[in-house]
């Protein structure tokens, strides 16, 4: 805890970088600390954005009080880290039902062949896991899920598809993720998921938040056609 | 009372000052390129700092009134007629009913913006009327304007002509053909040789025409990395400058995701934004760097610039 690197991305982001390492140990303090300037702010505090181990925190230099905002800022932040509790945060688990039929699973016979695996043997190796929400970026909603076995790693694709449906559950490298919108992008797509990873009437429009988990559970394509949305939470 | 587009322009939208807070679950923060000339928009009709523009990019959109309203344009020099009479920048602009606005292309510059007196009447999304284009996300104009769309305003208003209009000169920096942009360390600058450094900071590079309201792709000469290793993702920023695996750099804009993969061998400081978000594909940017001290500096700097010319518009618009 004590050699994290303070760095001006601008004038008005600090990024705080907990070292090299991508473990969920590591990310969860990350979120503790966001949390923690959340929820009493100090002055400036704009918002903060985790990565994988990085927190970026925005702020206006100009609603501090002092010559040196940067150097205040810092020590604003430095100020939240001894009461962050050590033990981790109470983390969620949130089921999403995914449907490998080759109709929505564009990519999975390749992700298969690549790794001298069945189809059934991914599908089985993907619902397998429990997987980690290290952060919410690239898109709306989009999460980056750690947690993916190795044996169904699998390069992005190529070429990037100009429109990934939406609910699309892509592969890249040792990430697994999913696609809110109908957005271009380059991830292997082994199915989809009937459940909505964006409400835009919600005040908290993304279904998932970083430090959750979340577990894939297999549905046929009779269960995905006939899914209706429940509430949310 | 409203705006109704006649012909769309290339790219025209809502703006505002951006969408702030939703980064961490997606959202780009969007909202205008140039906020010098946005928010010098606003201070011409009085408005509020931050109410939303429209920014129109490139080649502009023809706009009939529907209703009697003050309006004022900033930033890009578009040949602005309203029923052939030719318009200035940073001066309130009485409008009648059924009178008709004529943008053409931008002549300096790219982006021109319009503040309607009172502002727009349209519903905010997460905090912001800033329209997303690249996600298709916003209010009730999620992303470019069309013909026939209807923007209502908040409060007719009738008026004598203006008198006065702020000095051309604080659009200066549009008509710059050279672009001269100070820029912080990026965070990874020591993946970058010293011949790449001295290469970014003593020779041109241009806007490419691929450039968008997420990034500016720029040609010049390739910057190349040491380290054969990824970066692993983290926040990124408008002003951003990343460099992929070929070397040409990449501004991001206003549209930002909130996290990058790419290298950053810089970050280009928020005075000289709307300088870089003014040039055209093709005119001669010359990257310097830039303490952060100075680039604070310049931030306070800006804000008493703007503060004294609301307290100039102020008072004018008491006598109104």
């Amino acid at each position: 805890m004590n050699n994290l690197a303070f760095f001006p991305l601008s004038e008005n982001a600090i990024m705080i970088d907990y070292g090299e390492e991508i473990r969920p140990e590591i990310n969860k303090r990350i979120h503790q600390l966001s949390s923690a300037i959340s929820a009493k702010p100090f002055p400036g505090f704009i918002e903060s954005v985790p990565a994988y181990t990085t927190l970026t925190v925005y702020y206006n230099p100009l609603a501090i009080n002092s010559r040196q905002p940067y150097e205040q800022a810092c020590f604003y932040i430095e100020k939240y880290l001894p009461f962050i509790q050590e033990q981790s945060l109470e983390s969620r688990t949130v089921h999403l039902p995914v449907c490998y039929d080759e109709e929505f699973a564009l990519d999975l016979a390749e992700v298969a062949d690549r790794n001298n695996l069945s189809v059934k043997e991914v599908i089985k190796l993907h619902t397998n896991q429990e997987y980690y929400v290290y952060f919410i970026g690239f898109a709306p909603g989009f999460p980056f899920l750690g947690g993916l076995d190795p044996s169904i790693a699998a390069p992005r694709r190529r070429t990037p598809r100009r429109k990934t449906p939406a609910g699309s559950v892509g592969i890249a490298g040792r990430q697994t993720g999913v696609y809110p919108l109908d957005i271009p992008g380059g991830w292997q797509i082994i199915g989809r998921t009937p459940k909505r990873l964006l409400n835009l009437q919600n005040s908290q429009p993304a279904l998932l938040q970083p430090g959750d988990q979340v577990r894939f559970q297999a549905i046929s394509k009779q269960a995905f056609l006939s899914w209706e949305e429940k509430s949310w939470h | 009372m409203a705006l109704r587009i006649i012909e769309a322009g290339l790219q025209t939208s809502i703006q505002d000052s951006g969408r702030h807070g939703f980064q961490s679950s997606g959202f780009s923060i969007s909202g205008v390129l140039d906020s010098w000339a946005a928010q010098l928009a606003n201070i011409t009709v009085n408005n509020r700092p931050g109410e939303a523009v429209l920014e129109m990019s490139y080649v502009g959109p023809s706009i009939t009134f529907e209703a009697d309203m003050v309006i004022a344009l900033t930033g890009a020099d578009m040949a602005a007629k309203i029923d052939g009479r030719p318009i200035a920048l940073g001066k309130p602009i009485p409008v009648t009913t059924g009178e008709t606005l004529q943008l053409r292309t931008a002549r300096k510059g790219l982006h021109c913006y319009l503040s309607v007196k009172g502002g727009l009447n349209v519903p905010s999304f997460l905090g912001s009327k800033s329209a997303s284009l690249k996600d298709n996300l916003g209010g009730d104009f999620t992303g470019r304007l069309r013909v026939g769309d209807s923007i209502p305003i908040h409060t007719p208003l009738k008026s004598k002509p203006f008198s006065w209009q702020l000095s051309p000169e604080l659009f200066a920096y549009i008509n710059k053909n050279e672009k001269k942009i100070r820029f912080l360390q990026g965070r990874q600058i020591d993946w970058f040789s010293q011949e790449a450094i001295s290469r970014f900071t003593s020779t041109p590079y241009k806007s490419s025409p691929q450039s968008n309201r997420m990034g500016y792709q720029l040609q010049g000469l390739p910057l190349t990395t040491n380290k054969s290793k990824d970066l692993t993702t983290e926040a990124a920023a408008f002003g951003t400058i990343q460099v992929p695996p070929d070397g040409q750099p990449i501004v991001l804009m206003a549209e930002s995701q909130p996290t990058g993969g790419y290298p950053k061998i810089g970050q280009i400081i928020q005075d000289d934004l709307p300088v870089l978000s003014q040039a055209a594909p093709g005119q001669p940017i010359l990257f310097q760097t830039a303490s952060l001290a100075e680039a604070q500096r310049e931030l306070v700097r800006n804000k008493h610039s703007l503060t004294a010319l609301r307290l100039f518009t102020e008072m004018k618009w008491k006598e109104f």
